[in-house]
């Protein structure tokens, strides 16, 4: 009974490493301790065993069960990993084909560097305002300081809609409207379309857009709006960028500046980009004009404040190396999808 | 406005320095410089030669070889093919190794087998004309008269006085003053801290009374402040000098006689436009200022017939207008060959008249030009004797003793208090009384105790706050220090602000791209997207003075700006777009009023994969993204720009949320698109308006949910919200959801019926559903479809 025993083990051994099939293990989990098992039916002849014999073969018995239940565990561990590791490897792709990609929409370059802008005047404590672009001769001009016969209306060819309302040329007159709802502290940016007659071409556009800022308080110097435009200046077009403020005129603002970045090009030098004279012109601003400040009711003698206006399409342009502003409007989907 | 810097040495001496330092000095005291062109620049290797002997070249019948002093120990061989040349002529000769305007590089060669070390050149060759040079010619070698250095071997352009530095200014629109020499030397000595030496011009006259042969009057004060005249009798008409030429060709004027001349030289060095009539042609010697009669008519000196219309001011006689105040003279008051008594006018015209007669008339002129931005009434009478001044210097006439001036100018002196404390705070600098009064001084600003006097010639200067930019103009803007705003602020978007980045961002997950189009539009393209003749929306705001019919009036809608962009798309053979815009639309309100702005999101696509379905997903995401429900969905047949079987209307709480649908075929085809396009229009403002932004947390279901699936037979007309609806409204609140998973039509359905398929999802939040509770459910679900006539499928 011994020998039966002994037998079973190793052909147990034999037959479980030819098994190839995990289902052949199964198979062979019955033919040899399955209920008529071959383990089984030996141990069922224990009966006829002598008392001495019983526990000796018994022991022997269980250890059989036992080692051939670990060998049934063991190869059917291993055929499972050989088994999954083929199934990996017909799996197999070629990694280098392209990816299914879900198709996202792409921001508008001019919305991108807007939202940028807006990002950083939002940052630096400013509100941002919105206003109509079908506007009121008044607010777009009178109200700054532009009266009916003013030559400085002729530098902004005007659309008209009739005598008294007129297509924005700025969006200046947005400040006109927060003076005169709100009172000072005022902190605030107007961004949007702007409209002059000026016929289409790569550098010109009948529409456009501006962003223009406006604070209002107590005490706001001239060295306040240097401050906050250099700041401005420097995040968006880095801390290492060089600014100038140069005397200019605006109806509106008194003093007036415009504010230059030096050549990113030639740092000054002069060059093709900056036209030979070093500097890019990238926005105008000054000290709100007090007759401004009067028309919306604010005190000059108590409040002043500062004013600046620069052109969305101009900035990016430069940024992006665009050559012609009317790609913006044209919105073909390879112009798009650059950005 | 361009300046010789010769003739601004004659006002203000300047250290020796490059052009670039002035240039970069003068536009940061305000005075922008946009370029700068040095004349003969281009001339290189060019002297004066003296013609010593002219041969017939032997092989050729009309060259010549001349033999040259160019100021070497040994006369210079040259060929020239020039037959004005005699021997004793002075010549511009460009020698061996030398370059002319237009990159022109001289070398030596042979010309027929004769050496040639040069060129002679004539005044095309230096970039001159005759206007430059009257007594040269043009087509010959430039022959240098007596008013030129004849020193053979001298630099061309020294000798001939091509040797100056012409400044090109951007003058701003509150400076007239700086239209003139003067004013530009006024602002150049205040940046260089330099005396400026004024002129006061003198006049000898002495050849008779004049004033009783002109009667000057103004019939409109208004318009014309004042009127100033003198008479040149015996008028010597001839070229001009040499440096009057120079001066005005450096300043852009061509130069054409003395008389003429020296009304553009006051022009420009006064920056007051003067005229000179002939005074035969002024009948009865009368000389009105009015504004022109109804039917009036001129010729200007351009030969052009022009009327004129009562808001326009002339110069007339007693009959008839001789100019356009301000603008033009008449085609016979100018100066004749016979002339031989004119009349120098020196005016003052109100600006915003001038700009608008120039505009209506179609003329801008240097005068007018200087005109528009408001002339100082006190300059008329010094520029004008600086003209009669001009003209004995030129010996150009016999200036005749007296003044003729109507003048109706206020004379009153402009005063500011300045305010030394309000100006350091404002600008925050630290700047002296007697700091400021310097720079206040240089500029022609003198005090009167704490009072500064305004001088007339500045007109901006009315508010302190407009003494403060003087002081920092020539402070240094840039030497004023940088600060942040004092006090803290918090900035941040509107909730309507986040909602349309909302709109946006969703928009682009769902891969669409976002274009920028214009607010106006042709009124044409309305007929482009089908809009009836008479729909209220033809109403457009119209622009008076548009651009072209392109861009005419304010479109009503978004969708002609959207298909416009994706025909071009399509026709630049992109397979597909899909595309969104946040865009305006403005509708007219009353005549007087602003429109109404109404903000709008619409998409349009073409391109793979699409259908109804498709767009209507994108919207059905998109609002459940933005927190906007309760919207109705309905078909529409009669939208005009969409095809009547695809085509849906939302509705929110009556009102009107948007429509979505696949564009009529018929429009595709007027924007010559061969495919399908599918596009929706969604009101932002509403969405906005329905949508639930706060949110609330819901716990999380406790119970299992119980599933049952209907498959119902109804009529194929009825729409399978309908269908919803009913079972929403008869299951009650045990319903979480319903899901479609079939419709069918076809083989074993009998015709104009359809089989659908719900899922229904119960689920109680209290307890696990017993069968009787989802039963009961069920069974009123399946009675109220009943009464719609969708019976279960056996």
């Amino acid at each position: 009974m011994k020998k039966q025993l002994e037998d079973i083990r190793e052909k147990a051994v034999h037959a479980l490493s030819e098994a190839k099939l995990q289902q052949d293990i199964e198979t062979l989990r019955v033919q040899f301790l399955g209920k008529k098992g071959e383990l089984t039916s030996i141990l069922k002849q224990m009966g006829k065993l002598s008392p001495e014999e019983r526990p000796v073969i018994g022991q022997l018995a269980n250890e059989v069960r036992s080692f051939i239940e670990k060998s049934i565990e063991k190869r059917l561990s291993e055929l499972k990993a050989e088994e999954t590791r083929r199934r990996l490897e017909a799996e197999t792709v070629d990694v280098t084909l392209p990816g299914v990609s879900k198709k996202l929409g792409c921001k508008h370059p001019l919305s991108l560097v807007l939202d940028e802008v807006k990002e950083i005047f939002v940052g630096m404590g400013f509100d941002i305002v919105d206003g109509p672009e079908v506007e009121y001769d008044y607010y777009n001009f009178e109200a700054l300081n532009m009266p009916k016969d003013h030559p400085a209306r002729d530098t902004q060819d005007t659309f008209y809609i009739n005598d008294k309302i007129v297509l924005r040329t700025q969006t200046s007159p947005v400040q006109i409207r927060v003076m005169e709802k709100a009172a000072p502290p005022i902190r605030v940016i107007s961004p949007g379309r702007v409209y002059r007659s000026d016929a289409v071409d790569a550098t010109h556009s009948p529409l456009f857009h501006q962003i223009e800022g406006l604070v209002v308080d107590k005490g706001i110097t001239f060295a306040d709006l240097k401050g906050t435009l250099e700041a401005f200046v420097k995040r968006l077009y880095g801390e290492d960028s060089v600014v100038r403020f140069r005397p200019h005129h605006f109806p509106f603002t008194e003093p007036s500046a415009e504010v230059d970045v030096q050549c990113f090009s030639c740092h000054g030098e002069g060059c093709r980009l900056c036209k030979g004279e070093g500097w890019i012109e990238i926005l105008g601003c000054g000290m709100v004009h007090p007759k401004v400040l009067q028309n919306c009711n604010i005190d000059p003698e108590v409040y002043s404040g500062f004013a600046f206006g620069l052109g969305l399409e101009r900035i990016v342009m430069r940024r992006y190396n665009i050559d012609d502003l009317r790609l913006f409007y044209e919105n073909d989907v390879r112009f798009l999808h650059q950005f | 406005m361009n300046l010789s810097m010769k003739w601004l040495a004659e006002f203000v001496t300047l250290d020796d320095m490059t052009p670039r330092a002035f240039a970069e000095a003068m536009t940061m005291s305000g005075s922008k410089v946009e370029g700068w062109e040095v004349e003969g620049a281009e001339v290189h290797n060019v002297v004066v030669g003296k013609i010593l002997s002219l041969e017939k070249h032997p092989d050729s019948d009309h060259l010549w070889i001349c033999q040259v002093d160019v100021g070497a120990q040994a006369p210079v061989q040259i060929v020239t093919g020039a037959q004005n040349l005699q021997v004793g002529d002075y010549v511009p000769a460009a020698l061996h190794n030398s370059n002319l305007p237009g990159g022109k590089k001289i070398k030596k060669g042979k010309l027929r087998g004769v050496e040639s070390n040069g060129m002679l050149c004539s005044l095309g060759e230096l970039g001159l004309t005759v206007h430059d040079f009257p007594n040269a010619i043009e087509d010959g070698i430039f022959v240098l008269g007596d008013d030129c250095d004849r020193t053979p071997g001298k630099n061309i352009c020294e000798a001939i006085g091509l040797n100056d530095t012409k400044m090109e200014f951007e003058i701003t629109s509150n400076r007239p003053d700086c239209f003139s020499v003067i004013g530009l030397a006024r602002e150049a000595a205040a940046t260089f801290q330099k005396p400026l030496r004024l002129h006061t011009p003198e006049v000898k006259a002495g050849h008779g009374d004049c004033t009783s042969l002109l009667d000057v009057h103004i019939e409109d004060e208004k318009l014309c402040r004042v009127y100033s005249a003198r008479i040149v009798k015996n008028v010597r008409v001839k070229p001009s000098p040499r440096w009057m030429r120079e001066r005005l060709r450096a300043m852009g004027v061509r130069p054409i006689n003395n008389i003429v001349d020296i009304t553009n030289y006051v022009m420009l060095e006064y920056g007051q436009p003067m005229h000179a009539f002939d005074l035969r042609y002024i009948e009865d010697s009368k000389i009105r200022v009015r504004r022109a009669r109804n039917g009036e008519t001129i010729t200007t000196l351009d030969g052009i017939d022009r009327k004129l219309t009562p808001n326009q001011l002339v110069i007339a006689d007693a009959k008839k207008p001789v100019a356009i105040a301000g603008v033009m003279g008449g085609e016979y008051s100018g100066i004749m060959d016979d002339t031989t008594t004119i009349v120098f006018e020196s005016a003052n015209f109100l600006g915003s008249s001038v700009r608008v007669t120039a505009r209506d008339q179609g003329m801008r002129t240097d005068a007018s030009a200087r005109y528009e931005k408001g002339l100082d009434p006190n300059n008329c009478l010094p520029a004008l004797q600086r003209a009669c001044e001009l003209v004995e210097m030129l010996d150009a006439g016999d200036v005749m003793d007296g003044v003729i001036v109507d003048d109706r100018s206020s004379h009153e002196q402009k005063k500011i208090k300045l305010d030394v404390d309000w100006i350091n705070r404002f600008l925050d600098i630290t700047l002296t009384k007697e700091q400021m009064e310097a720079i206040l001084n240089q500029l022609g600003c003198m005090m009167e105790g704490d009072d500064i006097l305004i001088p007339s010639y500045r007109p901006d200067l009315e508010h302190k706050a407009d003494i403060a930019e003087e002081i920092v103009r020539f402070y240094g803007y840039n030497k004023v220090s940088s600060t942040s705003i004092r006090g803290g602020a918090q900035g941040k978007y509107t909730e309507r602000q986040k909602f349309d980045r909302d709109i946006s961002e969703t928009m682009r997950a769902l891969g669409l791209d976002e274009i920028m189009t214009y607010s106006f539009i042709s009124p044409k393209y309305y007929d482009k997207i089908n809009m009836p003749e008479d729909d209220a929306l033809r109403k457009s705001v119209k622009i008076s003075n548009p651009l072209g019919e392109d861009t005419s009036i304010m479109r009503t809608v978004a969708l002609p700006s959207m298909m416009e962009i994706l025909a071009r798309n399509y026709n630049n053979r992109n397979a597909e777009a899909f595309l969104f815009e946040l865009a305006r639309e403005y509708i007219p309100t009353t005549e007087d009023q602003l429109p109404e702005e109404k903000n709008k999101l619409i998409a349009g696509l073409y391109g793979e994969n699409l259908d109804f379905f498709v767009l209507k997903g994108m919207v059905e995401t998109l609002l459940d993204k933005l927190s906007v429900y309760d919207y109705d969905i309905e078909a529409v047949q009669n939208a005009y720009s969409y095809h009547p079987g695809r085509c849906a209307r939302l509705t929110i709480d009556g009102k009107e949320l948007g429509i979505l649908g696949e564009i009529h075929p018929e429009v595709t085809e007027q924007y010559g698109i061969s495919c399908r396009v599918y596009s929706f229009t969604l009101d932002a403002d509403l969405m906005f308006t329905y949508a639930q932004r706060e949110k609330q947390y819901k716990p999380l279901p406790k119970f299992p949910a119980v599933t049952r699936d209907l498959a119902l037979l109804c009529d194929d007309s009825i729409p399978v919200l309908t269908l919803e609806k009913a079972m929403k409204k008869a299951a009650g609140p045990l319903l979480e959801s319903i899901k479609l998973f079939d419709v069918y039509k076809g083989k074993q359905i009998e015709a104009g019926k359809k089989s659908v398929a719900f899922s229904l999802t119960l689920r109680s939040a209290d307890n696990t559903l017993t069968d009787e509770q989802a039963v009961a459910t069920i069974n009123k679900v399946i009675k109220a479809l009943e009464t719609l006539g969708a019976v279960l499928r056996s």
